[in-house]
């Protein structure tokens, strides 16, 4: 029921998201005489004729480029413009806002070929993830989609109208399957809450809310403990829309979940991605409140959506992408003193319980497991 | 040439058959003794047995997925070459030290039937023809063949260490009384006629072709080729005109066995991985030994627990070894298989990736030189070919994983070939088969983990690295290219001190290091932001199997909270699960503990073979549980070590398919 199946039925073994176009392997030094390219290569990893579709494609990347500018040369196209307008959209999240740009992407491509569609779309997804490097959702949203377009050109290589016609009715859909995700998130997840619970959240989740809204909508009671969640305020959202569905809420400071945590009956958090450890990262604090919740052997619970996986594999805080965010102390500070101030950290996967995703209701190393299945 | 290579000293040779396991049992008998040996074995045997016994076919089946660790401690020259050999896996790069090497100077490779084998194989032969109308009885039992012509034909030779052959005759009596007594089948087995025997085998053969996938590597190396071995000696061995003889008696005999209650047997072997041969079942050593082709001789004091692995002995077993593969043209060793393996077991070539391309260089050569005898198909020919080949390999030291893949890859390969296929197109196939496995599976892999590590490397970083694993070499000298300002933790142990060479190529770019021994590494491990380590293999639990001291070092990062990454190709990567170091191993040489470079005053341990309170064990492999194991680093990207099961299934399956 909760398998990946539709990805890892079409999961085509030539292609390797690591062997981007760019990369010229130098295939020297080896008695390699013949090397059979014919269609029935089986061997997975990096094949001879995925490189040789690769050099093929990148010979004419320049090019490629140079018509897109051409194209729209009287009306401007910015795929970040058309992100921007999209994420504008209160109830999409970025990687759904990353993807509907996209489409617009192919919508207006001129390209006759799939590998030329691909590289345009390699082209605007890198641009919009260099518009904003520290999101991880945009990224991961970018990297699914392309993953996406590499199987179906695959699949459908021959006829790019077909291909691209899959491509954008796939990439329109796309706001609906998040949607959809998230109800299924919200089914499976709102089992684990029973009656009379304590629910411990950090951060602002869409999906969290979502389940704990199921939740009381099912008939069950239970209180929220949530936290004040510095910079943002993401607390007193939060608290407001639980309010709103008559959920008693309880509003601690950061830094009092471990004062906390003995009410608490488990910890349901959401995530900005899941990194291929199966691992979380999201907003500061969640690292701690895992820490503790671990310490009181308290369950801690993910809600977070399959296209947040991303192919990620943080080693400790530092070994992510930094992303500062301004926090507003009541007190000047001196301009000596360093601040520290990153807006989120990472959760090692030991921490946490379960993950529910729309793929089911996964344990930590299970998420590598999907994500090998959904880029390899 | 020929008279160099008799001379050469004691050469340490891994002794792949077993051990006898009593102390004074006699590696093998001299010359003078073998007629005894044999009349009192040929006693106690059926005679219907002599003719299969007599066949060398190695069916000793050393546990195949050892990895690989060289045997040869000193970082010689020939070390400074290693990744080259990655770069350029030409049977030439191997041999980088050919003063060193054994045999290197000999034309052995050069021409397949040259002087050297043919001179010496000539007279086994003879001797074999002597003995067989005289019907001795068991000439199969070792000693009787092998032996005889390698100590005539070469006086000057220095033996292996060997016992008198009376305790031989003595202990081979009883084995069988206890095979009638005790173990009502085994009799049955050893009794059949010969009809009867190929019949099984035909049989067992066809339950493995249908069972391909379910055998470990094991069953495909080990026992197709004991089988396929002997049949070919068989046949070769036979007169012509019986040769037309068996396809006939195939046929009836086969389902006779079929209508026993042999086949549920059958059924269960087949789902069942072949068990590896337990070197502390003694009725099962006697047993391999009679077919065994290497000389035994003497290892004293084995370490309780490590009874069951193959014993790692001294000896020069060369001669013995070449009158046995030389004497049949079907049996032997292609020139360049046969100078791969002996650069094995001299430990010239090592390092996981090292010794399977060249064993693959050697196998292709040895498919290009290959004609489809008449009357035989393609398919079956060239795998009995192979396993003669690689049971040559694993006789002069066992497989590696690593290894073992490849040669079931190459197998799959084989067993697809359609038979209508011409034999040079076949031919053809099978070696862009075998380069595009080495080109993809290792040479661009290591590339691809080069490119992923370094993203985990950052300026400043502290790196830890325990031995000398070439990716982690690549790595680290890749960074350096790349500007990044680190430092490299060279953490070396003895007896191999393989860090040396380590620390040799990274000084050579530039890099700043620190070397220390395994002694230091809970200190230096304060200092540490990254652990990189090699692997000779992956097991589908996350546990990783390598150079023994890997999992102290992933021990001791983990106490720390560091990370410890291994570098590994997915090739390398084995569905078996190993929760031990204890029940698959390879054991080096106990000698090597014993000697201490440049302190000759530590000499507590000489002579220590003659105390029996006293045993060395050194280990070449262990096994670090996947809890101390942070990432794994293959060609397809960063895994947790949870996720192996799922690259084996996901990828695992075209290769072997």
């Amino acid at each position: 029921m909760f398998a990946a199946g539709q990805h890892a039925s079409t999961c085509h073994p030539h292609m390797i998201i690591a062997y981007r176009a760019g990369h010229k392997m130098k295939v020297s030094n080896m008695p390699v005489t013949e090397v059979k390219t014919g269609q029935d290569i089986p061997a997975g990893g990096v094949t001879f004729e995925w490189l040789r579709q690769a050099e093929d494609a990148s010979l004419h990347r320049d090019q490629e480029v140079h018509t897109v500018a051409g194209v729209y040369g009287g009306q401007p196209f910015s795929v970040i413009e058309e992100f921007n307008f999209w994420r504008s959209k209160p109830e999409l999240a970025e990687a759904v806002a990353a993807i509907k740009a996209l489409t617009a992407v192919i919508k207006r491509s001129e390209a006759s070929t799939m590998m030329g569609l691909e590289i345009e779309l390699r082209n605007a997804s890198d641009a919009l993830k260099a518009w904003d490097e520290t999101s991880i959702s945009l990224t991961a949203g970018c990297n699914l989609f392309l993953r996406y377009v590499t199987r179906t050109s695959a699949v459908e290589y021959e006829d790019i109208a077909a291909g691209k016609a899959r491509l954008i009715e796939r990439g329109e859909r796309f706001g609906e399957i998040s949607q959809k995700a998230r109800r299924t998130i919200a089914m499976l997840g709102q089992d684990f809450v029973h009656d009379g619970c304590t629910i411990l959240t950090h951060g602002f989740s869409r999906v969290v809310l979502a389940l704990l809204k199921l939740a009381t909508a099912n008939g069950k009671r239970f209180s929220v403990i949530c936290t004040e969640g510095r910079p943002d305020n993401t607390g007193a959202e939060v608290a407001k829309e639980l309010l709103s569905v008559g959920i008693p809420v309880t509003l601690i400071l950061d830094s009092g979940v471990a004062y906390m945590m003995e009410k608490v009956d488990m910890v349901l958090v959401g995530a900005e991605g899941v990194v291929e450890s199966g691992g979380i990262i999201n907003m500061l604090g969640t690292y701690q409140a895992a820490l503790v919740a671990r310490t009181m052997n308290k369950p801690v619970y993910v809600a977070a959506e399959s296209y947040k996986f991303a192919r990620l594999f943080p080693l400790d805080q530092r070994d992510m992408s930094p992303s500062p965010r301004h926090v507003d102390f009541a007190e000047p500070i001196p301009p000596e003193v360093t601040v520290e101030n990153s807006a989120r950290d990472y959760t090692p996967p030991q921490y946490l319980t379960l993950l529910f995703t729309d793929l089911g209701v996964l344990t930590p190393s299970a998420v590598s497991d999907e994500l090998i299945q959904l880029y390899l | 040439m020929d008279a160099r290579r008799r001379t050469v000293i004691d050469p340490k040779v891994r002794m792949v058959g077993f051990v006898t396991p009593t102390a004074d049992m006699p590696a093998e008998t001299a010359p003078g003794t073998t007629t005894t040996t044999t009349q009192a074995s040929g006693l106690s045997q059926a005679p219907a047995t002599t003719v299969s016994n007599f066949s060398p076919s190695p069916v000793i089946i050393p546990p195949p997925q050892k990895a690989a660790a060289p045997p040869v401690p000193v970082p010689s020259p020939g070390i400074q070459s290693r990744p080259a050999e990655i770069e350029y896996p030409s049977a030439a790069v191997v041999g980088s030290n050919p003063s060193d090497s054994l045999l290197a100077s000999s034309s052995l490779p050069s021409s397949k039937t040259g002087i050297l084998p043919g001179e010496r194989l000539m007279q086994p032969l003879d001797l074999l023809a002597a003995s067989m109308p005289a019907g001795t009885g068991t000439i199969g039992v070792k000693p009787g063949k092998g032996q005889p012509t390698s100590s005539s034909s070469s006086s000057a030779q220095v033996l292996p260490v060997r016992v008198g052959s009376v305790p031989k005759s003595t202990a081979s009596k009883p084995e069988p009384q206890q095979a009638t007594t005790t173990e009502a089948s085994k009799p049955l087995k050893e009794r059949t006629s010969k009809a009867e025997r190929r019949a099984k085998q035909e049989a067992e053969r066809a339950a493995k072709a249908a069972a391909k996938e379910s055998g470990g590597e094991k069953a495909t190396t080990g026992a197709e080729g004991g089988i396929g071995q002997s049949t070919v000696q068989k046949e070769s061995k036979a007169q012509k005109a019986k040769k037309e003889h068996v396809p006939e008696r195939k046929g009836p005999q086969p389902s006779e066995k079929k209508g026993t209650d042999k086949m549920p047997e059958k059924e269960k072997k087949k789902e069942v991985p072949a068990p590896r041969l337990q070197f502390d079942d003694q009725q099962k050593v006697a047993k391999a030994k009679r077919r065994s082709l290497v000389e035994q001789t003497e290892t004293k004091n084995r370490v309780e627990l490590f009874r069951h692995l193959p014993q790692y002995v001294h000896g020069t077993q060369l001669p013995a070894l070449e009158a046995k593969f030389f004497h049949d043209d079907t049996m032997q060793p292609h020139p360049a298989v046969y100078q791969v393996g002996l650069q094995y077991l001299t430990g010239e070539i090592v390092g996981g990736n090292a010794r399977c391309i060249a064993m693959l260089m050697a196998l292709r050569s040895m498919i290009l030189d290959y004609t489809t005898p008449a009357e035989k198909t393609l398919v079956r020919d060239l795998m009995a070919r192979i396993n003669n080949n690689v049971n040559f390999f694993i006789t002069c030291r066992p497989l590696s994983i690593s290894m073992g893949n490849a040669i079931r890859f190459l197998k799959a390969r084989i067993a697809k070939l359609a038979v209508s296929l011409p034999e040079a197109e076949a031919k053809a196939s099978l070696v862009a088969e075998i380069d595009k496995f080495m080109q993809e599976k290792i040479v661009f892999a290591d590339k691809e983990i080069v490119k992923h590590a370094v993203t985990k490397i950052r300026d400043g970083d502290v790196l830890l690295t325990h031995g000398w694993s070439c990716v982690v070499e690549m790595i680290l000298i890749r960074a350096k290219e790349m500007g990044k300002k680190f430092r490299v933790v060279v953490v070396d142990s003895r007896p191999k001190l393989e860090g040396k060479g380590l620390l040799r190529q990274l000084l050579s770019k530039n890099i700043q290091c620190t070397y220390t021994h395994m002694n230091a590494s809970p200190y230096i491990m304060q200092e540490v932001t990254r652990v990189f380590l090699g692997a000779s293999s992956v097991l589908s639990n996350g546990t990783v199997y390598s150079r023994v001291g890997t999992a102290c070092v992933a021990m001791v990062a983990h106490a720390f909270s560091v990370p410890v990454m291994i570098c590994c190709e997915t090739y390398k990567f084995h569905e078996r699960v190993q929760l031990d170091s204890i029940t698959s191993n390879e054991l080096g040489d106990p000698d090597a503990l014993v000697k201490v470079p440049g302190r000759n005053d530590l000499s507590a341990l000489e002579g220590w073979a003659d105390n029996e309170h006293l045993q060395l064990l050194n280990l070449t492999y262990d096994a670090t549980p996947a809890d101390y194991v942070s990432m794994i680093i293959t060609e397809l990207g960063m895994v947790p070590p949870t996720s192996v099961p799922v690259i084996l299934r996901e990828y695992r399956k075209e290769t072997t398919i």
